[in-house]
């Protein structure tokens, strides 16, 4: 352990000057460059394989300066590739009728700060006028962002995580005092690296509080430490919801599931899982828990050879669950694909909007608890002859239409196809599909097997009544 | 009658709805065959409502995988496959191996249900084939009977063959393999001979070649076809049954079936050049002679010229004949009969010469137990049956008299051949049935003096005139009621019998393993999917995996990696090779293993949850084949005093070879059953001789959940220093 801390120490430095003399000698003219942060707190929760990060910014706009419209935040390059999603809040009205109004982020394409790091701004709601105190909450997820070190481990040995992060607070504003904690599923914690003041309790580690950090300082810190959670990753998630009249809803879901922690090397000995199941195989898993909408009926679960027959259903009026078992037990690395079907009454997901138009009201996002999803295509299968699609999903989607064909089509029907990538639990909300449909297309396809039946009866009296034979024997 | 008359009662337009009772009986007879046609698809989908709709068994899931192939890929691709994924390295020319007419026929069905717009997966169309040919061969049966007996003896056919036990073990749903549509297309080759033979007409014999055709194209079986109809006809010959409607459906059904099967490619010049298809092309020839004979005779008009001539062609033939054999055997132009069809000959023959044949269960000869199980009544009617068609000979019954003969005699050869027998069991047993409840019904009826209830096909005059013979005999009436009843109780404890017998032992997919566990609940046992579905997700995609050829094909299709043998035995050699490293010691297998590029070595074990047809228990014929070929390997050697064991009192070698190795490596350290020792075996009820195993060259891998399966890894060479 030692080389590697003496060399991120000593890189340490080396950024920090770098960090340091960028600042000073270019620090560009930024339009809000009058905010400033009284005190921040950062807590990253490191607990799951997702990492979680919390934080509170209080700020403050310079007296001379004008109204403040947006609050930036800075991301390093890293960061960026694995940020799933940011959420920012803003507490307003005094301390008993304390709300938090939800603001809007996006990507700012202000491309001011240094070392590649990309800026994300906040939404004010209401200005930041001169000389204004505010609090926002902000929230964002960061996925594959823990390294397993050793990145190949055997059967009995726990997995270890690498988690890089700064420990000051890194912002394009001056940052008057600081704090950052680190939260670990465990207190066996290998080594974290010291930035004074640093203070370990149990499984809680301290950095600061740092008073006075200039704009985009940059500490980089290296915690090392035990993560046994299931490291499930869904490489490629793709829904299919197929939507009847008739009164079904029906989806089916297909996973590509991989084991994303460190790698299985050598045996895998099913004596020692079955017998010492607390030393071996720690941070394997072998069930995964999907949240399902309430009223689900005929659910399945099958992969490419067949069902797969070990998986529970418990449902109440609020939701269902069901629990899978892939056909074995994950070990790092380790991939498996499966199949996840059911059937939803219509009423609960299709209204119709004041406009006469009808939709359909779906929750985003992959089922499955603590899962990170890397590729995530939602398909709304729209039934044979509805018109005028159009997707409302609360961000941003990768969107376009194609058609698809089932039982009994003739043209086919419309298919609203979203995409996203990096997906995690906090992206499962509702999305709407707004479409246009005349009801008389459901009697189509009864109509034609009517028909069908018909003209099958008519051939046979036809035959019966019919002589085929050339001359009279 | 009631309803008759409340019907006279009715006005004009309504009465002319009444039907004729021509039309009741043709409404009859269709809803009749309708619900047999119903009842035999529903009856094969036992296995769907147990377990699901999936491949059963081994031999499936190659039909599986090259049906995906062709829908896939389009016929001509498949036609030139090259397979590299089994019998490594060797490959396997797929297209040149194979009987193509069950995966055509299942990619047409898909085919066809996508252009009428129906959304199915082709393994849907795959697991249903099976039963859509039973059931379609229930209607060919119906007209079968209704050629060589009467109609009523074709519906009776038609209800027995929809449930007979014997076909349903390979045609339920999911036994998606050859057979399932190649009785279908047997029965039809023959009812069109048949027909053709009937009637004289060209257009039967060539739907008959075209039978023949599609029965070539679906299975090997096609060679019971193309003996079974020179026979019939040499025995119509020596009968003096001999006439132009027989000349003329033979012989265009031969030349025009000949020439159509030919374009098969793994049958090809085989039809003309093998041993086994020279019966047909002599019987050909022979018809031609009788024909030529026939001619000058009626020409010569004189017995004495005659019989001189007769005596001078027929020396000249059969030296031609005897010759042209000859030659033909001596030059290997004509090749020998092959062990198959030796051993259908000679049951004995493939035990002593061909031990990878005697190794497959569905090998054996037959026990009697298990032609009670596939036949039940049938075994009883099919004597009496053979009495009514001797008493009412035809060419039709003569037909199926000899076809239900030869057919029995291979089912005692080999258990799989029942298959064969039993259409023409159930044909001749549905005449026995038929026959009887005619007679019975029709004494019960002249008795209480309804002529009118009698329809008119089904009186004869001959019954009629034996009902008034009858008269005199006392409680006439009393028994034939009596033994109507009792008809009708055997038949209701076939049905019975065959849905049981359906139910509980032919729809088990064997793939997924079910048991009662402690407390009467279901368990499911599905570690083969668990082991291949592991090696399909992670092992590199060219991983080459050694097993016993058994799981071959499954390995193949399900697990999608490449293998050194599978259930196509083709090259006794390279399984040889196979059983050889595994009957071997660690390091000579691992040289074995190193030359053939082997990763991962895959056993079946069944000691922990007592599955008993595991390879422990086929080890032995692994010693044999292997041994067969490479005489290092001496069966001896793992039996103590002839003895197979695996407890402490077995043959060193084979506490040590490899196969003992890989499945029991660390089960001396697991407890299987209360109050035994650990490493216990439940299926051999002992416990192991050899606990403390270690491995060298190989490591554990992976191992099933029950540990059926365990997969072992080829570790790579050692650097040299």
């Amino acid at each position: 352990m030692a080389p590697s801390l003496s060399t991120a120490v000593s890189s340490l430095l080396l950024l920090l000057l770098l960090a340091a003399a960028i600042s000073v000698s270019s620090s560009p003219p930024m339009p809000e460059d009058s905010i400033r942060v009284i005190s921040a707190e950062k807590r990253i929760d490191l607990t799951s394989p997702i990492v979680k990060v919390f934080l509170t910014l209080k700020l403050e706009n310079d007296a001379t300066a004008p109204e403040a419209s947006q609050v930036l935040l800075a991301f390093t390059p890293t960061e960026v590739e694995h940020l799933a999603i940011v959420k920012a809040t803003r507490a307003e009205g005094k301390r008993k009728k304390k709300i938090y109004v939800p603001l809007s982020v996006k990507a700012s394409d202000l491309a001011a700060a240094p070392n590649g790091a990309r800026l994300y701004s906040i939404l004010l709601s209401t200005p930041l006028k001169p000389a204004e105190v505010t609090t926002l909450e902000v929230f964002y997820a960061l996925t594959h962002s823990l390294e397993p070190f050793p990145a190949e481990i055997t059967q009995s040995d726990p997995q270890l995580v690498y988690y890089r992060d700064s420990a000051v607070l890194l912002s394009p504003y001056h940052v008057l005092e600081q704090v950052t904690y680190i939260k670990m599923p465990s207190n066996r914690v290998e080594s974290f690296t010291r930035v004074d003041p640093t203070s370990r309790a149990g499984n809680e580690v301290k950095y600061g509080a740092y008073n006075n950090q200039l704009p985009n300082s940059y500490v980089p810190i290296l915690v090392h430490y035990e993560n046994n959670r299931p490291f499930a990753v869904v490489e490629e998630f793709v829904r299919k919801v197929e939507i009847s009249h008739w009164g079904n809803v029906q989806i089916t879901e297909q996973y590509k599931l991989k084991h994303g922690g460190a790698q299985h090397k050598g045996v895998f000995s099913r004596l020692e899982y079955q017998s010492r199941p607390s030393i071996s195989g720690v941070p394997s898993f072998k069930n995964l828990l999907a949240r399902l909408p309430p009223r689900v009926h005929s659910v399945y679960y099958r992969d490419e050879i067949g069902n797969i027959s070990s998986s529970h259903l418990r449902s109440d009026s609020h939701k269902s669950e069901l629990e899978i078992e892939p056909r074995y037990p994950l070990f790092g690395g380790w991939h498996c694909t499966f199949t996840i079907g059911y059937g939803l009454p219509l009423q609960d997901f299709l209204f119709e909007s004041d406009d006469g138009r009808r939709y359909i009201n779906l929750t985003f996002g992959c089922p499955l608890l603590d899962t990170v999803v890397d590729d995530l295509t939602i398909k709304v299968v729209l039934p044979e002859g509805s018109t005028s699609p159009q997707a409302v999903v609360p961000f941003l989607t990768e969107q376009y239409l194609e058609t698809s064909y089932s039982y009994l089509d003739v043209v086919g029907r419309t298919t609203v196809v979203l995409k996203k990538r990096n997906v995690v639990g906090e992206h499962n909300v509702p999305f709407q599909v707004y479409y246009e449909f005349n009801p008389i297309f459901m009697l189509a396809e009864p109509l034609m097997l009517i028909s069908a039946v018909f003209l099958f009866f008519v051939a046979c009296i036809a035959y019966l009544h019919m002589d085929l034979s050339i001359g009279k024997s | 009658m009631a309803a008759a008359t409340a019907l006279d009662s009715l006005p004009a337009p309504l009465r002319s709805l009444r039907l004729k009772t021509k039309q009741q009986e043709l409404l009859l007879r269709v809803s009749a065959l309708a619900l047999i046609y119903v009842l035999a698809f529903v009856v094969r989908l036992f296995s769907v409502l147990r377990y699901e709709s999936m491949i059963h068994e081994f031999d499936p899931y190659f039909n599986y995988r090259t049906t995906l192939f062709l829908s896939d890929h389009g016929f001509s691709e498949f036609w030139n496959w090259f397979d590299f994924e089994s019998w490594y390295p060797l490959g396997r020319v797929v297209g040149g191996t194979l009987f193509p007419g069950l995966m055509v026929t299942a990619a047409l069905l898909h085919r066809l249900l996508r252009a009428l717009s129906l959304a199915v997966h082709i393994r849907e169309v795959c697991v249903l084939t099976a039963p859509f040919f039973a059931a379609n061969t229930t209607l060919v049966a119906y007209a079968f009977g209704r050629e060589i007996w009467d109609s009523g003896a074709g519906l009776v056919a038609a209800a027995l063959i929809a449930v007979c036990p014997g076909y349903i073990s390979r045609s339920v749903a999911g036994s998606y393999d050859n057979e399932g549509v190649a009785i279908f297309a047997l029965l039809l080759t023959f009812y069109l001979f048949v027909r053709a033979v009937n009637t004289g007409s060209l257009a039967w014999s060539l739907a008959s070649a075209f039978g023949y055709f599609y029965m070539v194209s679906a299975w090997g079986g096609y060679v019971f076809i193309i003996n079974l109809l020179p026979l019939y006809v040499l025995v119509l010959l020596v009968t003096g049954r001999y006439s132009q409607r027989l000349y003329v459906a033979y012989n265009s059904t031969y030349v025009l079936g000949m020439l159509l099967a030919m374009q098969i490619r793994f049958v090809g010049f085989q039809h003309v050049q093998s041993g086994e298809h020279m019966a047909a092309m002599g019987v050909f020839f022979l018809l031609q002679v009788f024909f030529f004979l026939d001619w000058v005779k009626y020409l010569l008009n004189d017995a004495k010229l005659f019989k001189s001539f007769l005596r001078i062609t027929l020396t000249c033939v059969i030296t031609v004949g005897t010759l042209a054999l000859g030659i033909g055997t001596a030059s290997g132009y004509i090749s020998p009969w092959t062990g198959r069809f030796y051993s259908l000959l000679d049951p004995t023959y493939a035990k002593d010469h061909i031990p990878i044949i005697a190794s497959v269960s569905e090998h054996q000869p037959t026990a009697w137990s298990s032609f009670m199980f596939d036949f039940h009544i049938l075994l009883f009617l099919f004597p009496a049956g053979l009495y009514f068609c001797f008493k009412r000979l035809s060419d039709a019954t003569i037909f199926i008299v000899m076809y239900g003969l030869t057919s029995m005699y291979f089912a005692g050869v080999m258990v799989r051949l029942i298959l064969v027998a039993a259409p023409a069991v159930c044909l001749i047993s549905a005449i026995a049935a038929s026959a009887t409840i005619k007679n019975l019904t029709t004494l019960i009826r002249t008795k209480s003096k309804s002529p009118q209830t009698v329809s008119g096909k089904s009186s004869g005059s001959k019954a009629a005139a034996k009902g008034a013979v009858d008269q005199s005999l006392p409680f006439q009436q009393n028994v034939a009621i009596a033994l109507l009843l009792g008809a009708f109780y055997l038949l209701s404890r076939y049905a019975v019998h065959c849905t049981w017998v359906t139910s509980e032992a032919y729809s088990s997919p064997s793939i997924v393993l079910a048991a009662r566990g402690h407390n009467g609940g279901r368990v499911i046992f599905d570690d083969y999917r668990e082991a291949y579905y592991w090696l399909r997700q992670n092992t590199p995609s060219d991983a080459k995996i050694m097993s016993w050829w058994d799981y071959g094909y499954q390995i193949t299709a399900m697990g999608n990696r490449t293998v050194i043998v599978d259930n196509n035995t083709w090259n006794n050699t390279h399984i040889a090779t196979v059983g050889r490293a595994m009957s071997s010691y660690e390091d000579e297998a691992y040289e074995i293993m190193q030359s053939l590029d082997v990763n991962y070595v895959l056993v079946v074990f069944g000691g922990v949850t007592g599955y008993s047809s595991d390879d422990i228990n086929k080890f032995l014929w692994m010693v044999r084949i292997g041994g067969g070929v490479f005489p290092v390997i001496k069966e001896p050697d793992y039996l103590v005093n002839g003895e197979y064991r695996v407890d402490k009192g077995a043959a060193p070698k084979m506490l040590n070879c490899l196969m003992y190795k890989l499945c029991y490596y660390r089960f001396g350290e697991l407890t299987t059953e209360y109050g035994k020792p650990p490493g216990y075996d439940r299926v051999r009820g002992v416990e192991i001789g050899n606990k403390d195993i270690k491995l060298e060259y190989l490591e554990e891998a992976f191992t099933t959940s029950n540990w059926i399966v365990r997969i072992y890894k080829v570790k790579p060479p050692k650097n040299r220093s």
